[in-house]
């Protein structure tokens, strides 16, 4: 891997505890017990490549909960979806959904999830660790990459577009929870008609307890455990899954789930939903209610359609003078400066 | 008792067919056999098809095909299925080290068996078994079945850890234990085997309906192979792939 070398780095000089390199995942292992990983929020690396006219399939920084500070010693552009996680380049806020120029040198800091839970800091030239099995998402329970640490550097693409115009999205809103789509699962008869009934009557909230591998939900009332006690054949998983743990205690499993289990499930999250899921910070209220299966496979979108779509959901970015702090340090009249050109120099 | 497979949807993308609620021989087979059956037939859209104990989940990409596409192609299929034709592909003989030192729980599992431990290692060197599921950690085997006698039930206090490689039991089943987390299961000896290298170009060693068959070797022997990148254990290819 000689072009390594010609790589720019990004330094990291903080970090956050849930903070991995992930991408789009690697698909197509389950049969060798290997679930497909990747970001937790897939809509966030859409967003990302809308935003900065690049591939989804890049790999990025996914912050859970709380970011780092971080240094690149290339000129690149940026961007920060997913969960709004407060942020800074030099101390100038910069706002989440937006491109940015990350200059050489200039130090970037992102802080604590105002709203949601997991945040995406992508580059243009994509982060460009080694691959492993054809993706650069970190696994953690199946041994692929680690958490990242303060004092790494990480290799990432030169920008390919750096004059491109500034961009902007308003993201799909996901951080408030509320009513989610479910479909069933080859379990959902190992359920009654009454705890599925209860089950869509029942107002949960995110439990604290949660990672990659999934959340648990809390309610108040009895569980919802299956049918015929808990002796059944594990089975196969998808991201999605509503499984019942122990007396019926439901969990929703996440990109990086176990690929069979042996806990009843009552049916599976839709991939358009899952979004809100990852991004329900503990408390967040959530409620459940079946689609047909009709209804379900109608929500498919390819990821091509939907990175289309948002890319036409992308503004450039025109700037009003008003939103321009520093208005002085522009050059606006040739000759007029800060006067403080001497001290900067 | 022989059950209708039963088809089910499994996310929108993935249809499940299930062979049966309970785990019998006849539906592993059958699951094992069907899922080779879906992967040669090549079905347009069809990106995926995983087996696990009893069923087989074919996953399609639904702006490719549908549900209801798919569930035409592979319903003659599953009619068809006959589980006395799943031949193994591939032959594994893994050597394995049943001294006491390795093997801390054999005595106490022959003993729910109702063997002796020699009786026990025998039993186990001296049947092929057959990779029935992988999961739980990536790659790790599931293995059976044994004879009716080793339905012996995991144990109430979990282990806390395993060496990788380490050979237990529990309901008529071995595994090559390849994951960092407790188990009920009973450590009845210890293979050098990794069954997962994520880091080659060979990341798995196991496919689904594998044979494999464990060798006793001496403590002294088992020193000497656990320097072998894949642990002393040879690998025979018994027939080719059908695609």
């Amino acid at each position: 891997m000689r072009g390594f070398a010609l790589l720019p780095t990004l330094t990291i000089h903080g970090a956050g505890p849930g903070l991995t390199v992930q991408d789009l995942g690697r698909p197509g292992w389950k049969a060798q017990g290997l679930s497909s990983g990747g970001a937790v929020d897939r809509l966030a690396l859409f967003e990302a490549a809308a935003l900065l006219g690049t591939s989804p399939g890049q790999a990025v920084i996914e912050m859970m909960g709380f970011g780092g500070t971080f240094h690149a010693n290339a000129d690149t552009r940026i961007a920060l979806t997913g969960a709004e996680m407060q942020a800074d380049i030099d101390g100038t806020p910069i706002a989440p959904n937006r491109t940015h120029l990350l200059t050489a040198g200039a130090m970037l800091n992102i802080g604590s999830a105002r709203a949601g839970l997991f945040g995406y800091l992508a580059f243009a030239g994509g982060i460009m660790t080694a691959q492993i099995m054809d993706s650069r998402a970190t696994h953690l329970t199946a041994g692929i990459g680690k958490r990242l640490e303060a004092g790494e550097a990480l290799p990432f693409g030169a920008d390919p577009d750096r004059s491109r115009q500034a961009m902007r999205i308003a993201p799909e809103p996901r951080f408030t929870g509320g009513a989610i789509r479910i479909m069933r699962g080859p379990q959902a008869d190992f359920f009654t008609t009454e705890t599925l009934h209860s089950f869509t009557q029942t107002q949960f909230s995110r439990s604290p307890r949660g990672n990659r591998q999934g959340i648990k939900l809390d309610y108040d009332g009895n569980g919802f455990p299956a049918d015929g006690g808990r002796n059944i054949v594990s089975d196969l998983i998808v991201p999605g899954d509503i499984q019942m743990a122990g007396d019926g205690v439901p969990y929703i499993l996440l990109a990086e789930c176990q690929t069979i289990g042996g806990y009843p499930r009552i049916g599976s999250v839709i991939p358009a939903d899952l979004p809100k899921i990852a991004q329900a910070a503990p408390g967040t209220p959530l409620q459940f209610g079946f689609l047909t299966i009709a209804e379900a496979d109608a929500t498919a979108l390819s990821d091509q359609v939907l990175l289309s779509q948002l890319t036409k959901m992308c503004q450039t970015i025109v700037r009003d003078p008003n939103d321009i702090a520093d208005l002085l340090g522009y050059q606006l009249i040739s000759g007029a400066t800060r006067g403080d050109d001497l001290e900067r120099s | 008792m022989t059950t209708e497979p039963e088809l089910l949807p499994l996310g929108i993308d993935g249809i499940l067919v299930r062979f049966a609620r309970i785990l019998t021989e006849d539906a592993n087979a059958k699951a094992l056999r069907f899922r080779d059956q879906v992967q040669s037939a090549g079905l347009p859209g069809v990106t995926e098809v995983a087996s696990s104990l009893t069923s087989v989940r074919i996953g399609f990409d639904p702006t490719e095909t549908d549900r209801q596409t798919v569930t035409e192609a592979i319903h003659p299929l599953i009619n068809n299925v006959d589980a006395s034709e799943s031949d193994a592909k591939r032959l594994w003989r893994i050597p394995a080290c049943f001294s006491p030192n390795h093997a801390p729980q054999l005595g106490e599992a022959a003993a729910l068996a109702g063997v002796s431990p020699d009786q026990a290692v025998a039993q186990i060197t001296r049947q092929t078994t057959r990779v029935i599921a992988i999961g739980f950690a990536p790659g790790q085997p599931y293995l059976g079945m044994l004879p009716d006698h080793w339905d012996i039930p995991r144990q109430s206090q979990l282990t806390e850890s395993l060496p990788r490689g380490a050979l237990i039991t529990a309901v008529r089943q071995l595994i090559i234990w390849a994951a960092d987390a407790p188990t009920g299961w009973r450590h009845i000896g210890q293979t050098a085997f990794r069954v997962y290298r994520p880091e080659t170009s060979t990341p798995f060693a196991f496919e689904p309906g594998d044979a494999v068959q464990f060798e006793a070797v001496s403590a002294a022997d088992f020193a000497a192979i656990q320097a072998d990148p894949d642990g002393g254990a040879r690998c025979e290819v018994l027939r080719c792939c059908q695609r």
